[in-house]
């Protein structure tokens, strides 16, 4: 039985109750996930390996000052900081670039182990094509529409966000990725497209970069993103591509009627 | 005394409201403890009347609004429609609120009276009014009666794989679990996909006559489409909010929750009864919408069970924590909205169920949810969420789990569903009390992973 299913049959029963080993396994796997909400994200070894691949980082804070404030408050995970908006209004006089990527915590700091990976693919794809990047954005306390305002702040064509999505009690370091074109502040995720589950044991950095580039080149070519824009790029993968408003965002409350919880 | 005026009936609603993170996001909450507790006050003194006088989301603009008003019974309403909320709590606490009264009761209550009363009530007040409450209903087992509790199977899979769903299903039924329903959450909107899923199910509890029903939760208008497609389908599923702009943002309103009624019943698949429709709610739906109208979150969820209500479901379930905690924030909180949920859905006549659950990312764990289970099983809740461990890998929260059901029924003496329990004893499941057999390792139910 339990070879057909990762969920937890077949745990055997001490009179009404699980076994000890059962108990203790569950126990660790919640640990894992609230470890993955609460520990902060190591931004500078993340800084670090973007310099290795030769592309420069600058730090950004939302409005959210702490952990606890971003969990009760998306409305200030969404916004930046004033002093972060006061930095990054500072590069305004740089020229208009294709893409901005942001890298936000989100409730998995785990999530952002695949980051280097996923780039690696990405820019792989992309840098031949002449892609034109602004400094990487790596940002604390942060839900998916803060990248809204510093893909305008940076003057980029679209902006690639990258954040933790919510933990799983088995998938505690799941990324994702949210592709707006035109960015500017107050649109909906309606505008978004989102390739979701992005880690070893899901979609594969390698599939999902490939899956983000012809997103990409889609959103370049119909100057838009969104649920006008639907995911072709193969049929193959393990995870389908969907606009964001079908799929239950890091940074949203889950809508039950999607699937019917 | 009281410094603080309201300017309306919803923003007293609000105010009195007990502390929790989803109003104080919409800046609907009290901003001290005082004003929380003399807001109370203030709501002890408002008559019940009052509710059907001033609607807290406008009648002209809101069907759940005309649907409450206009459907109110007020000769059901006239033993207590002298008193004022503080006089309805210690009548509901009084040996006079009998089950029979209450029966009676139900509808001449609206939602937003049985909110403002539980805004004034502890949590011993919540269980002790609920648990005098008893609501039956009826497909192929017979649900709600004193004593009993059900649960539902949820044997959901990632990628909806038959063997996988199959696999937690069996899990469930060799534990005792799956009266209330064996209800799939699937991952896909795929018509073809929820078709499979739901013949998967109706295979099983007919090849082994389970007494109990299916259902995949998929949206009410995907549910008609397969029905007129000759799907077998047992009950049908909708998600629903506390008003019309809510309902809207999931897709819905009152007449395709109607149409799903009346396809649903077109079938004819109940054998004692024809309840039919599952519904699931949450506390914040409305505010995750941005179609709350300033009403408070616990407020605008006994509203949706105005809208159960009109639809005579077999199943109404209060999805408590599932919505982080941005709405719920901690342990503290998913416990009293589950107790507060429980309460007003019983207290309208429904026959209401929770899904003790969290997110990883809220602040509490399985103490909180033993702690909330034990509370709502001495209430007598109607059913609760059998999970394989509490683990569900395709909604990625932690809800109950098989052995949960287990633990509460040996702890409170609480039976399962008579015609599911007589059916366990049957075939070989359990003895006629309901305990569980030792050896179901080589058990005929095997056969459905074959």
């Amino acid at each position: 039985m339990a070879a057909l299913t990762d969920a937890r049959v077949a745990l055997g029963r001490t009179g009404s109750s699980q076994p000890t080993a059962a108990a203790l396994a569950f126990t660790l796997d919640h640990a894992r996930a609230r470890d993955a909400v609460h520990r902060p994200a190591d931004f500078d070894g993340l800084e670090a390996a973007l310099q290795q691949r030769g592309l420069a980082s600058l730090r950004a804070d939302s409005a959210a000052q702490d952990r606890l404030t971003y969990l009760a408050r998306p409305d200030l995970g969404r916004r930046l900081s004033d002093e972060s908006r006061d930095q990054l209004a500072a590069l305004r006089s740089r020229p208009v670039v294709d893409l901005a990527i942001v890298v936000a915590d989100g409730l998995s700091s785990r999530a952002l182990d695949h980051v280097p990976a996923l780039l690696d693919a990405l820019l792989a794809d992309l840098t031949p094509e002449g892609w034109t990047l602004a400094p990487v954005i790596l940002a604390a306390q942060a839900r998916v529409a803060l990248g809204d305002e510093v893909g305008a702040l940076l003057k980029a064509r679209m902006v690639l966000l990258l954040v933790g999505e919510r933990p799983g009690l088995s998938s505690p370091d799941s990324l994702g990725a949210y592709l707006t074109y035109a960015p500017r502040v107050g649109l909906s995720d309606a505008a978004r497209n989102c390739v979701s589950n992005i880690r070893p044991a899901g979609l594969v950095p390698a599939q999902a970069a490939f899956k983000i580039a012809w997103l990409m080149r889609q959103a370049r070519r119909l100057q838009l993103t969104g649920v006008a824009l639907k995911d072709e790029s193969s049929t193959d993968h393990l995870v389908s591509v969907t606009p964001e408003a079908v799929r239950l965002p890091a940074d949203s409350p889950l809508e039950k009627n999607k699937s019917g919880k | 005394m009281n410094r603080w005026t309201y300017p309306d009936l919803k923003t007293l609603m609000a105010k009195a409201s007990p502390l929790r993170s989803g109003d104080v996001l919409a800046g609907l909450a009290a901003e001290t403890a005082e004003e929380n507790v003399l807001a109370k006050m203030s709501l002890a003194d408002v008559p019940l009347k009052r509710f059907l006088a001033e609607p807290l989301v406008p009648y002209d603009e809101d069907e759940v609004t005309r649907l409450i008003l206009d459907s109110h019974d007020a000769a059901a309403f006239a033993p207590v429609s002298h008193m004022t909320v503080g006089q309805f709590r210690d009548w509901l606490l009084s040996d006079a609120a009998d089950t029979a009264a209450l029966a009676q009761l139900a509808p001449g209550l609206t939602p937003e009276m049985v909110a403002a009363v539980s805004k004034l009530m502890r949590n011993q007040d919540l269980i002790l009014a609920a648990k005098k409450v008893t609501v039956v209903t009826r497909f192929r087992d017979t649900i709600g009666l004193p004593g009993r509790l059900s649960t539902r199977l949820q044997p959901n899979h990632p990628t909806d794989d038959p063997k996988g769903v199959a696999a937690s299903m069996l899990d469930g039924l060799l534990l005792g679990s799956g009266d209330a329903v064996i209800g799939v959450n699937p991952a896909s909107d795929n018509l073809a996909t929820l078709g499979d899923l739901m013949r998967l199910l109706d295979e099983a509890i007919q090849r082994f006559q389970i007494p109990t029903q299916s259902c995949i939760l998929t949206h009410v208008t995907s549910s008609i489409e397969l029905i007129n497609r000759g799907a077998p389908v047992d009950l049908v599923f909708q998600s629903i909010a506390g008003t019309q702009a809510a309902n809207a943002s999931f897709g819905v309103d009152l007449a395709v929750l109607r149409e799903g009624l009346d396809a649903g019943r077109s079938l004819g698949r109940g054998t004692v009864g024809d309840n039919l429709m599952y519904f699931e709610t949450g506390q914040g739906s409305a505010l995750s919408a941005g179609a709350h109208h300033g009403v408070d979150q616990q407020t605008l969820e006994a509203r949706a069970y105005g809208v159960a209500r009109a639809f005579a479901p077999l199943l109404v379930n209060t999805v408590v924590g599932f919505i982080g905690p941005e709405y719920l924030y901690d342990g503290k909180q998913i416990i009293r909205a589950g107790l507060e949920d429980h309460f007003c859905g019983k207290l309208l006549g429904l026959p209401l169920g929770c899904d003790v659950c969290y997110t990883n990312h809220a602040q509490a764990d399985q103490d909180d949810m033993d702690t909330l289970l034990t509370l709502l099983a001495t209430a007598e809740v109607t059913f609760i969420m059998g999970v394989p461990g509490a683990d569900d890998i395709m909604l990625n929260y932690q809800s109950t789990s098989f052995h949960d059901a287990l633990y509460v029924r040996e702890l409170l003496g609480l039976r399962r569903a008579p015609e599911f329990e007589a059916w366990m004893s049957q075939v070989g499941l359990a003895d006629a009390a309901g305990r569980l057999s030792a050896d179901a390792g080589r058990h005929p139910l095997l056969e459905l992973l074959s």
